[in-house]
């Protein structure tokens, strides 16, 4: 699959009017290849989700243009998989019926719907479980549904908000593990918002940090670690090394303090060769 | 415990499992005899009016023409075996059938049209927020100048009883819903009407049983007074003909049919919504 590159170009995104307008992200520029894997870090409440938001359709950016393989965005849709912070299943629906629920407004037959939604389940663990609502799962369960429900539709890009942040350690793990799993199976182009460093070193190809709100981009690195990820990764010294660089970038963003210099001077060799993009106000 | 030789960790394992089971006597125990407690309660309740009635009692409330219970008891079985009881509650049945139908019908799509578009709530809400804080026993007269026989009059009080509870709780439960399910379901690539199908409808559909068991209430309240002021039949009309040809222990029996009647039908409601509504009861399982 050779598809799945996005381009967002100076995007400004504000909501509310007048007095109460509140700029979420300020032209933003951001390029994903196709099968890239991007992390997404910043303090809480500088846009992380508006950037979701705007690759999603769910709302249109004042200035800029958002691109998903050069058609501009202009609402929702399938090709476009969204994972939300909570499950958001439909709790009405049982978990076949709610991963179903894209494939009806395809030209599927009924029988290979059947099928698909047997294999998804499948992949996810949860082949037990079809006939179940969700309101009977735990919240682990119910995410893996969500991960299914977007899966199912192979979509081209899968934006996913913060999925894992209310499940416990060791159920985050294991999603993890299966999220890298779908995603080297499927090569989807993948923009993941977290506001976890280890996650987001763990998971991604490349991890941006975006500045407080109104959010810009602040940095940008490659994630050299090889892949299959391990364990072992989550210890070595290059991991380490990547999430001293994340935490003083963002400590730096939440308490204003310029923590790079300090942090460049003890530890010069690696984020510099890293560093792709730097704001340039970061020095300032 | 009895056993010195037990390591100390053991008689606290022991304890755990016992716990419930001595507990769950009591518990029992405790229900049987609450129910015993209210059993005896009503008995009272009907000895002391009894008492009253027998003894034309005659301090605040004038007992003087209320029936005893055991005559209301052989009016009750009289009214069980008359062939014109049936024809009473079946038309204040039909009445409250159809009224409350047809309101249903008319204000869960108005309601789910208004909880999603402004335009409609400010074209539709307006002479509704003027004419919902009118009582609708204030509409009967106007009612019966309105429609051309009395039977339709009272119908309309009907759905005018059922129609504001449930076109609010439809619009209640529309505006409530989560609207990240709304996103969920344009981004699997739904579009107007399947998300209106598929998730404004069923996630407002708690709402609506709610607003459907408050209206099934009012509906019942407004047919007996309609009933009253210009029935030919009807249990309301029973009820109020008791009054006038003064058959004093048939009022109490008209009393206690509506309040049946009243009970089966809300009980009809809760079945069906929880047919609507299945995923409800399972929540909470695990």
């Amino acid at each position: 699959m050779s598809r799945g590159a996005i381009a967002l170009e100076n995007v400004t995104l504000a909501f509310g009017e007048g007095r109460n307008a509140v700029t979420a992200l300020q032209s933003l520029s951001l390029t994903l290849r196709p099968g890239d894997f991007l992390s997404v870090l910043g303090p809480s409440g500088c846009g992380k989700s508006s950037l979701i938001n705007t690759i999603a359709g769910f709302q249109r950016p004042q200035a800029g243009e958002v691109s998903v393989d050069g058609e501009q965005v202009v609402r929702p849709g399938p090709d476009r998989g969204v994972v939300f912070q909570q499950p958001t299943l439909f709790p009405w629906k049982l978990v076949r019926q709610n991963v179903n629920f894209g494939l009806k407004f395809r030209n599927v037959r009924r029988a290979q719907r059947d099928q698909m939604v047997d294999e998804i389940l499948h992949k996810v663990g949860l082949s037990e479980f079809g006939r179940h609502y969700p309101a009977q799962l735990s919240g682990g369960m119910q995410q893996r549904v969500g991960l299914a429900r977007v899966l199912v539709n192979k979509p081209r890009v899968m934006l996913m908000d913060e999925p894992f942040s209310s499940l416990d350690a060791q159920t985050r793990l294991m999603m993890q593990e299966l999220l890298l799993e779908v995603w080297t199976e499927y090569g989807m182009t993948v923009l993941f918002v977290t506001h976890d460093i280890d996650e987001a070193i763990y998971l991604g190809s490349q991890v941006a940090v975006l500045t407080r709100r109104p959010g810009r981009l602040k940095a940008l690195f490659d994630v050299p670690l090889p892949r299959p990820r391990t364990i072992d990764t989550l210890v070595s010294k290059d991991f380490m090394k990547l999430k001293r660089t994340c935490m003083d970038l963002l400590r730096e963003e939440m308490l204003g303090v310029p923590a790079a210099t300090e942090m460049r001077g003890r530890d010069s060799n690696l984020p510099r060769d890293r560093l792709l993009v730097e704001s340039a106000d970061v020095a300032a | 415990m009895a056993n010195p030789m037990t390591t100390p960790s053991l008689p606290i394992d022991d304890l755990a499992p016992a716990e419930p089971s001595k507990l769950s006597v009591p518990a029992n125990l405790d229900a049987i005899r609450r129910i015993i407690t209210r059993l005896l309660a009503l008995a009272a309740f009907i000895a002391l009016w009894e008492l009253a009635s027998t003894n034309k009692i005659h301090f605040l409330i004038n007992f003087a023409h209320v029936p005893a219970p055991s005559v209301v008891a052989v009016s009750t079985t009289e009214f069980a075996q008359a062939p014109k009881s049936l024809r009473h509650i079946a038309n204040s049945a039909r009445r409250v059938a159809i009224g409350f139908g047809l309101a249903l019908l008319t204000a869960v799509p108005l309601g789910l049209l208004i909880g999603r578009s402004r335009l409609i709530e400010d074209v539709i809400m307006t002479p509704i927020e003027v004419l919902r804080p009118i009582p609708g026993v204030a509409w009967i007269p106007l009612a019966i100048l309105m429609f051309p026989t009395a039977e339709q009059s009272m119908i309309f009080i009907c759905f005018l009883g059922a129609i504001f509870p449930i076109l609010l709780s439809t619009i209640h439960g529309v505006e409530n819903l989560d609207r990240r399910l709304i996103y969920a379901a344009q981004s699997l690539g739904a579009g107007t009407w399947p998300i209106f199908r598929e998730v404004v409808l069923p996630g407002a559909m708690p709402s609506i049983v709610t607003g459907l068991t408050i209206g099934m209430g009012t509906c019942w309240f407004l047919v007996v007074t309609a009933e009253m002021i210009s029935g030919q039949f009807g249990i309301g009309y029973f009820t109020w003909e008791s009054y006038t040809m003064q058959k004093y222990p048939d009022i109490i029996v008209g009393m206690l049919v509506i309040g049946v009647l009243g009970m089966a039908s809300s009980a009809l409601i809760r079945f069906l919504g929880r047919r609507l509504t299945p995923w409800q009861q399972n929540q909470g399982t695990r």
